[in-house]
């Protein structure tokens, strides 16, 4: 758990794993273009290490756009789609992107015939919401500190950071999420995807992803609070 | 916490910044006048150190191996496409 107490001179920005490239590298397209190879000559193994990666996140995706209990069957027929557009995979897009272009479209076309299609361009535009509630904070008229806390956040404890209920709760948090801000921090922060991967598969911008991002971490992280706060720093 | 010529950030910006922040698409100037204000804030650094840790936090929700039934699935619609 990285939870730093480096001065801020040396506090690095970027979240590890998530921000490291974001471009797709080189690299990852041949990479990208030799699994395509193997699976169309045949080799299950190589669907498999596709289907490891990606399955999951694709049904909890899919469970955005259809009721829960067509997810699992929108994906399979996203796979097939996949498997029967190999051929047409070029490389101009990441393979992780192109699959779930697909699978998107697949449960765009399920979700319109359920009347439950909700275009992630279409997004929750509230921009006014606040990453802190403003009663944390001191009035714009303060005469010293405006707008500033009117108490500091308390720290939080690790030993409750690492319990098991304390993810529960982040699970929980999440899962009462708008639904687009749920699938942009579930694929950057859960499943680790580069901002650019995020965009290019939702085909939102990339500010847009940002301020779901932002509206969504804030969130859970005040979802937390009550839980984890009363440690000592 | 003012001692320059530019208008100081508040916590409330702050809070708002972060995720920028954290993706590095702050300006340089908004960057420095960012840093500078967590090099003063006790509670804006909090803030911070609580994000990272929410996004640790969540990073392990990611799920380990796939059901076995689901892998079947997905094998036999494999072989299926193969034998087309």
């Amino acid at each position: 758990m990285a939870m730093d107490s480096a001065p801020v001179e040396s506090m690095a920005p970027g979240e590890g794993h998530s921000s490291e490239n974001l471009a797709t590298p080189r690299s990852g397209r041949t990479e990208d273009l030799r699994l395509v190879a193997a699976i169309r000559a045949g080799d299950q193994r190589a669907f498999l290490s596709l289907v490891e990666r990606h399955h999951r996140a694709m049904v909890r995706l899919a469970g955005a756009y259809v009721p829960p209990g067509a997810a699992e069957e929108v994906t399979q027929e996203a796979w097939i789609g996949v498997l029967k557009g190999l051929h047409k995979f070029e490389g101009r897009s990441s393979l992780k992107a192109w699959i779930f272009r697909i699978l998107i479209n697949c449960a765009q076309f399920r979700g319109s015939r359920e009347a439950r299609a909700i275009p992630f361009s279409a997004l929750e535009g509230d921009s006014s919401e606040a990453a802190v509630g403003k009663e944390r904070f001191l009035d714009a008229d303060h005469p010293r500190w405006p707008g500033h806390w009117a108490s500091y956040p308390a720290p939080w404890s690790e030993d409750r950071l690492l319990s098991e209920e304390t993810l529960a709760m982040v699970a929980k948090a999440m899962d009462g999420l708008p639904h687009a801000q749920r699938e942009v921090m579930r694929l950057r922060d859960v499943e680790g995807w580069t901002s650019a991967e995020v965009c290019e598969a939702l085909e939102i911008s990339e500010a847009n992803q940002r301020v779901l991002l932002h509206r969504a971490r804030a969130k859970v992280r005040q979802a937390l609070e009550p839980y984890v706060s009363g440690g000592t720093r | 916490m003012t001692n320059g010529s530019t208008p100081d950030l508040a916590c409330k910006e702050v809070v708002e910044l972060v995720t920028d922040y954290l993706e590095q698409t702050l300006t340089h100037d908004e960057r420095t006048r960012f840093e500078q204000h967590l090099a003063l804030c006790g509670g804006c650094k909090e803030y911070l150190r609580e994000i990272r840790s929410t996004i640790d936090l969540s990073r392990k929700l990611s799920q380990g191996a796939l059901a076995p039934n689901v892998r079947d699935e997905l094998l036999n619609l494999f072989r299926k496409w193969k034998a087309e």
